[in-house]
């Protein structure tokens, strides 16, 4: 695991972006080589997805031969609702970069039969040749998607009743209405993204810390389903200061030192000599 | 890239690099267009999977909807009240000519003239959609004669009638038939004017007041009956008083049926309406305020001489003098014009500019629906300006139908 530790909220996205944008460069996509990338929705990775966008209006990045697998998605939710995941990832990401709409997966929380549509969706992934890349953020107790605590740390994309802490942390995004709040999402499972080639979990602000502090110093625990994290080859924590505010001084200092290291990983990579 | 087959085989433009008024701001996004109609873009993406066709690069033009004159006399030499043999011809020099100010739809407006004249008129110009062959015309404004003598203005009086055989009878005498006409202006203290407004309204015709004595309630009454517009506010009616504010009232009026908003004419081009009357009227009701040109013949000529019917006019800057004299001959303001005017004089918003000369006037028509407004589904009528309000192109349908030389 690495834990990659920035000053703030900004120099986290900022750092989290560029390391997507590497890896979908020096993957070399093209239309017989597609980059399969995991998304996440909410508001820790805005930030992420802002940089992205300036990358692909800079020409640093294109994301025509990439495909896009989303988490999760509300039941029952229209899909034009403005809280739906389908209208925060057309306005906050699709509409501003040049992604194929036939290459953006978005589960359908409308679908006639939600089993299927979630068999269908592991069966898109598996199809694409599995994920390359998972980006993904976590909520204050330790759920990632909508893994809420309890959930099985093998899971596949299934239906899921949203835990009370979550609708309640959500009703904000409903005129603070619980009753206009979906108790119900479609979501890849814990399994799903740990088949991923690579994991990465943003994680900002003090809310998140303890949460944090429970996905890598404590055991392997299905009720911090972040935790499941611990036994993935390859995962990447990025966080600010405030999050680490629950981490041992020893944790933070180990990681901080190794951020010349790390830091490499982001470094911009020239384009390519054209070859004649 | 293909466009979805399955649901439209037209081709879809996209326009990018704009600021969109949208939602009453300006904001940054590209505005997608299928079939003459604004497309909504994320139901495009998610549900048909479909793209762009073509794109055009507004180089950071704002874009708003085409602007809607409903009430303009003529212009480039046209009189709309004096062509009765090929009105129609005249209305499409206009309606071409427009297209440079940004207007995509128009209300060409007639004058008090005798009752011959409309029933030539009115059946030779029909409601149709703008194109490459002009700006819309969305039926005809008809300015009188149901008004007051004593505030006729540039009206030939011998031609003025009342409603005395009992109001509807008169006016279909008058005009002949009301299938192209679209507003009506009238006096509402004449006698038998409210069964009048009633009967307008019910076809779908907005009465507006104007050149009129009336008094507040008067107005008031009339409003209730359904008018919903006020000719040239300020002009051609009683000025301003603190006991009896007359037809100027209405702007605050507390007699407005709940969910009704009264909307005023306002021609912005700085000398038919002082800016600090301009200001009063803003400031107290801003949503109301329709900008209209009230153009005359004058309208698009260069400075100097020019005769006009039996008349000599000098142009000089925006001021229309019947040669020789100190007389005003109308408007000779361009709508582009009176945004600007509009915006700088009442410190207004840019986009409050722009929807006085749009979104409100649609409204006031009952077709915000279609038109005014940059929403999924309205028409794609659209102006693109610079960030000084300059017109650099316009659309009609989605499609260019003006750009400046470069």
């Amino acid at each position: 695991m690495k834990l990659i530790i920035l000053n703030d909220y900004d120099q986290a996205s900022e750092w989290a972006a560029k390391y997507i944008r590497n890896k979908i460069l020096l993957f070399k996509p093209g239309p017989k080589k597609y980059f399969t990338l995991g998304l996440p929705t909410g508001s820790t990775p805005l930030g992420c997805y802002k940089k992205l966008i300036e990358y692909y209006k800079n020409g640093d990045v294109s994301f025509q031969y990439v495909k896009t697998f989303n988490m999760d998605e509300y039941v029952g939710l229209p899909r034009d609702h403005p809280e739906s995941y389908h209208s925060f990832m057309w306005n906050n990401f699709f509409k501003h970069i040049d992604i194929k709409a036939e290459n953006a997966h978005i589960l359908d929380g409308n679908a006639a039969d939600l089993q299927t549509e979630c068999e269908a969706f592991e069966d898109k992934i598996t199809a694409a040749g599995g994920i390359e890349l998972f980006v993904g953020g976590i909520g204050p107790d330790g759920h990632i998607a909508f893994n809420e605590p309890g959930s099985s740390l093998v899971s596949r994309t299934r239906v899921k009743t949203l835990a009370k802490d979550t609708i309640i942390a959500n009703a904000r995004f409903f005129d603070g209405d619980l009753a206009k709040v979906p108790t119900m999402a479609l979501t890849v499972g814990v399994g799903t993204v740990m088949d991923a080639k690579e994991v990465m979990i943003l994680i900002t602000g003090a809310h998140k810390a303890f949460a944090l502090y429970k996905a890598i110093e404590e055991g392997v625990n299905h009720m911090w389903t972040v935790s499941a994290f611990q036994q993935h080859r390859q995962t990447v924590f990025v966080c600010d200061e405030d999050a680490t505010l629950e981490l041992r001084v020893k944790t933070v200092k180990y990681f901080k030192g190794m951020m010349h290291v790390h830091n490499k990983l982001v470094e911009s990579i020239p384009p390519e000599p054209k070859k004649n | 890239m293909p466009s979805n087959k399955s649901v439209s085989d037209a081709p879809i433009t996209q326009f990018i690099n704009c600021r969109i008024l949208k939602d009453h701001k300006l904001q940054r996004e590209d505005l997608w267009v299928r079939e003459g109609r604004i497309l909504n873009p994320e139901k495009l993406f998610f549900d048909e999977q479909g793209y762009a066709d073509k794109h055009v690069d507004c180089k950071g033009s704002i874009i708003a909807p085409g602007f809607i004159d409903v009430q303009i006399n003529g212009g480039y030499g046209i009189d709309f009240s004096l062509v009765s043999e090929d009105i129609s011809g005249g209305v499409s020099v206009v309606a071409k000519k427009i297209l440079e100010h940004g207007v995509t739809s128009f209300c060409p407006t007639l004058v008090t003239s005798p009752a011959a004249v409309y029933h030539k008129v009115l059946p030779q110009v029909k409601v149709h959609n703008g194109g490459q062959h002009g700006a819309g015309v969305l039926g005809f404004h008809l300015e009188g004669p149901f008004i007051s003598a004593e505030k006729k203005g540039a009206h030939p009086e011998q031609y003025l009638r009342t409603f005395q055989s009992g109001g509807v009878q008169d006016l279909m005498e008058v005009y002949g038939s009301l299938d192209n006409v679209t507003m009506v202006t009238l006096a509402p203290e004449l006698a038998n004017s409210q069964s009048v407004v009633r009967e307008l309204c019910q076809r779908g015709i907005t009465v507006s007041l104007g050149h009129s004595v009336a008094n507040l309630s008067q107005a008031e009454e009339a409003v209730q009956h359904g008018a919903s517009f006020i000719t040239h506010l300020f002009n051609a009616m009683l000025p301003f008083h603190h006991r009896d504010p007359g037809i100027v009232g209405l702007l605050t009026s507390d007699q407005v049926p709940a969910g009704r908003t009264v909307y005023y004419g306002m021609i912005a081009d700085g000398i038919h309406t002082n800016p600090a009357a301009l200001r009063i009227a803003h400031r107290a009701h801003p949503s109301g305020l329709v900008l209209v040109t009230d153009a005359i013949t004058a309208m698009g000529l260069p400075p100097g001489r020019h005769t006009l019917g039996q008349q000599v006019i000098e142009i000089q800057g925006l001021h229309a003098h019947v040669a020789g004299t100190k007389t005003l001959s109308g408007s000779i303001a361009t709508m582009d014009m009176c945004v600007r005017h509009f915006k700088q004089a009442s410190g207004c918003s840019v986009e409050e500019a722009l929807e006085a000369a749009s979104l409100h006037p649609a409204q006031l028509l009952g077709i915000s629906h279609n038109k005014g407004k940059l929403d999924y589904g309205c028409d794609a009528d659209l102006v693109l300006l610079d960030d000084a309000l300059n017109v650099k192109a316009t659309f009609i349908s989605g499609e260019e139908v003006w750009r400046k030389e470069p």
